[in-house]
């Protein structure tokens, strides 16, 4: 079973997270693999290690830094890696990234299954798996809160809003996880020292055969035209209980017409 | 401007879900045409209280919306839509944003064309393009964003319009609209779907207040679960305590569980961690009770308490019961 895991390189979701002129900034050194790609890559290796068979392809697209993104997954055990790097790709929206994922993936051939977290952790659309799924002509299963692989037809289970549904798909398909799949590994020193020999490609636009003018700013069917901090709450009040606590939690309710 | 299409979100008992209502008052802004609206066919049909409850709110056709596949597979969903959206010639797609709704988007989106936003919390037209808010970064940025397309696929947080009727209410049309999924989409197969049951509080994505227990209530909901209905809210809760299995899975906030944005969100022996901040920062007005004095969430907190949960919680519920006599 090949399986190919896309993963993003985000901002730090502890650190300062910042927008200049519409995008992310991610110069701040303080990038880091997307919390809830571990639980994809861990679905994966699962699922290979259960095959007894097959092969994990890290895959990501960003600049230069999101590379660690890849070798994080290496040192959890993948294979290999791709990593999709070219200044046109910046400004891309959620289509944009999935059209250069799709090709990338492409590229990689004969993919059984496609992982990717349910969501990143920055932007939060939670757009890119189904994207991807329809770009590649490929059944889509997200959400994934278990999943299991038989006989080529991978069956998931997905909480929702107001029910739980098992979808069911034959292979190849694709499939976004949670973070209630899995518990992730974590990279064991045999891990981070083999990572450094695994292949990691990194590829262009042209490499791809992608048209740059379909990516990036330019094909960004949406268009950041401002962003700011958002102002902190003003008026914040901090008492202490000193045993009327509730009463006056009441009477902040009725004040503001909230009770 | 061209009409308006909204996906009407309903019950397995065919009842409207609240966040539909914000959906058509927020569409009637976006047009001087019509507003259409899709109800999928599912096994709960369109009655006469849900037509009424449309007409007022100015919605003048209802497109009975069925496909050979299921319409709860989201590339099924998708292809209906579109092919409503080709038949009605609508320039914006307006739906709730549930991770099922935003999954139907991006196919629909790469289908027809149309740039796509999700988790809006504001939507306006400026010179004859959507710009739509949303919050990003864990609700601490605010963006604008402007579709390019001519169709626009927007997904809209509960709570983000006030909900009013049309000024000239009217009776909708019922029209058939019958599609054929593609043999693509008919791959993933719906094995199964168990509606939750109804809890008799409002819904946690939708509510008005929400009350929210950590790990601080140590397995005992008791406390919240009275307060909030005090104050018709919702329960929610951490993924601590989702974890401990101290209440469902389906009530966690955060990043990877429910967003909310209820005008008033309480937690109760909550820490504010990152993580479940994404899921509630835009919230109103927010309350804290929190025996720490250092707990993050006193940073977002319109009014902190620092106290034991299970002595605030019961006295301002008795008290709110005092005070509404
Ligand atoms: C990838 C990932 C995704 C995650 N997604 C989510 C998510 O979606 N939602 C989510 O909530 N978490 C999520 N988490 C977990 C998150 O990081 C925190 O661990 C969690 O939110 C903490 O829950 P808590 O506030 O209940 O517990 P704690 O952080 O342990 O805080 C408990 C608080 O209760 C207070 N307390 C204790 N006793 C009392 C008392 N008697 N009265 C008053 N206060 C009391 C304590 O002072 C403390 O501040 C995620 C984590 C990861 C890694």
């Amino acid at each position: 079973m090949k399986i190919v895991v896309c993963v993003k390189h985000v901002p730090d979701i502890q650190s300062d997270r910042r927008i200049a002129d519409g995008r992310t900034v991610r110069d701040g050194g303080d990038g880091t693999l997307n919390e809830l790609d571990e639980n994809a890559l861990e679905a994966a290796l699962a699922l290979v290690e259960a095959a007894g068979e097959g092969e994990v392809v890290v895959v990501t697209v960003g600049p230069d830094d999101a590379v660690d993104a890849v070798r994080k997954g290496l040192q959890m055990g993948a294979d290999a890696g791709v990593h999709v790097v070219d200044d046109a790709v910046a400004g891309s929206d959620a289509l944009g990234t999935a059209r250069v994922l799709a090709a990338a993936v492409a590229r990689v051939g004969e993919v059984d299954l496609v992982v990717t977290g349910m969501a990143g952790l920055d932007g939060l659309t939670s757009l890119v798996p189904s994207a991807l799924a329809a770009l590649l002509d490929v059944p889509a299963l997200p959400l994934a809160a278990t999943l299991e692989v038989d006989a080529g037809v991978v069956r998931v289970t997905r909480n929702l809003d107001h029910a739980t549904e098992v979808l069911e798909a034959p292979l190849p398909a694709l499939v976004s996880v949670t973070d209630q799949t899995n518990e992730p590994r974590y990279p064991n020193f045999k891990g981070i020292m083999s990572a450094r020999k695994k292949p990691v490609e990194t590829l262009t636009l042209a490499d791809l055969g992608l048209d740059a003018a379909l990516v990036g700013t330019s094909g960004a069917w949406t268009e950041v035209l401002e962003s700011a901090p958002r102002p902190a709450r003003e008026d914040r009040v901090l008492i202490n209980d000193t045993g009327d606590a509730g009463v006056r939690l009441a009477a902040f309710l009725v004040e503001n017409q909230l009770a | 401007m061209s009409d308006i299409l909204v996906l009407l979100d309903h019950t397995a008992a065919g009842a409207l879900r609240a966040p539909v209502r914000e959906l058509v008052t927020l569409a009637r802004t976006l047009t001087d045409g019509a507003v259409h609206g899709a109800w999928a066919v599912d096994g709960a049909e369109p009655d006469d209280a849900a037509l009424a409850e449309l007409g007022a709110l100015g919605v003048g056709t209802v497109h009975r919306l069925t496909s050979d596949g299921d319409l709860h597979v989201a590339a099924v969903l998708a292809e209906a839509l579109a092919s409503l959206v080709a038949a009605t010639g609508v320039g914006t797609v307006l739906a709730t944003s549930s991770f099922e709704n935003k999954e139907a988007a991006a196919h629909l989106a790469l289908a027809t064309g149309a740039g796509v936003v999700t988790d809006a919390d504001a939507v306006e037209r400026v010179d004859g393009r959507l710009v739509v808010g949303k919050t990003v970064f864990a609700g601490t940025w605010t963006t604008r964003t402007a579709v390019r397309t001519p169709l626009a696929v927007v997904t809209l947080k509960a709570n983000s319009v006030t909900a009013t009727d049309a000024p000239a209410p009217a009776a909708p049309q019922v029209v058939e609209h019958a599609t054929t999924a593609s043999a693509g989409a008919l791959r993933v197969r719906l094995v199964s779907r168990t509606e939750r049951p109804a809890t008799g509080r409002p819904d946690l994505g939708s509510a008005n207040v929400v009350v929210v227990g950590g790990r601080g209530t140590e397995g005992d909901f008791t406390q919240v679960e009275e307060l909030a209905d005090v104050l018709g809210g919702a329960v929610g809760a951490t993924r601590v305590a989702t974890d401990e299995g101290w209440i469902g899975h389906d009530a966690q906030i955060g990043q990877t569980g429910v967003t909310v944005s209820p005008r008033l969100y309480i937690g109760a022996g909550v820490s504010g961690a990152v993580h479940h901040r994404g899921g509630m920062q835009a919230s109103g007005t927010i309350v804290a009770v929190n025996s720490d004095p250092d707990a993050p969430i006193f940073e977002i907190a319109d009014l902190g308490i620092v106290g034991d949960l299970r002595t605030v919680l019961p006295q301002a519920a008795a008290e709110l019961r005092r005070l509404k006599g």
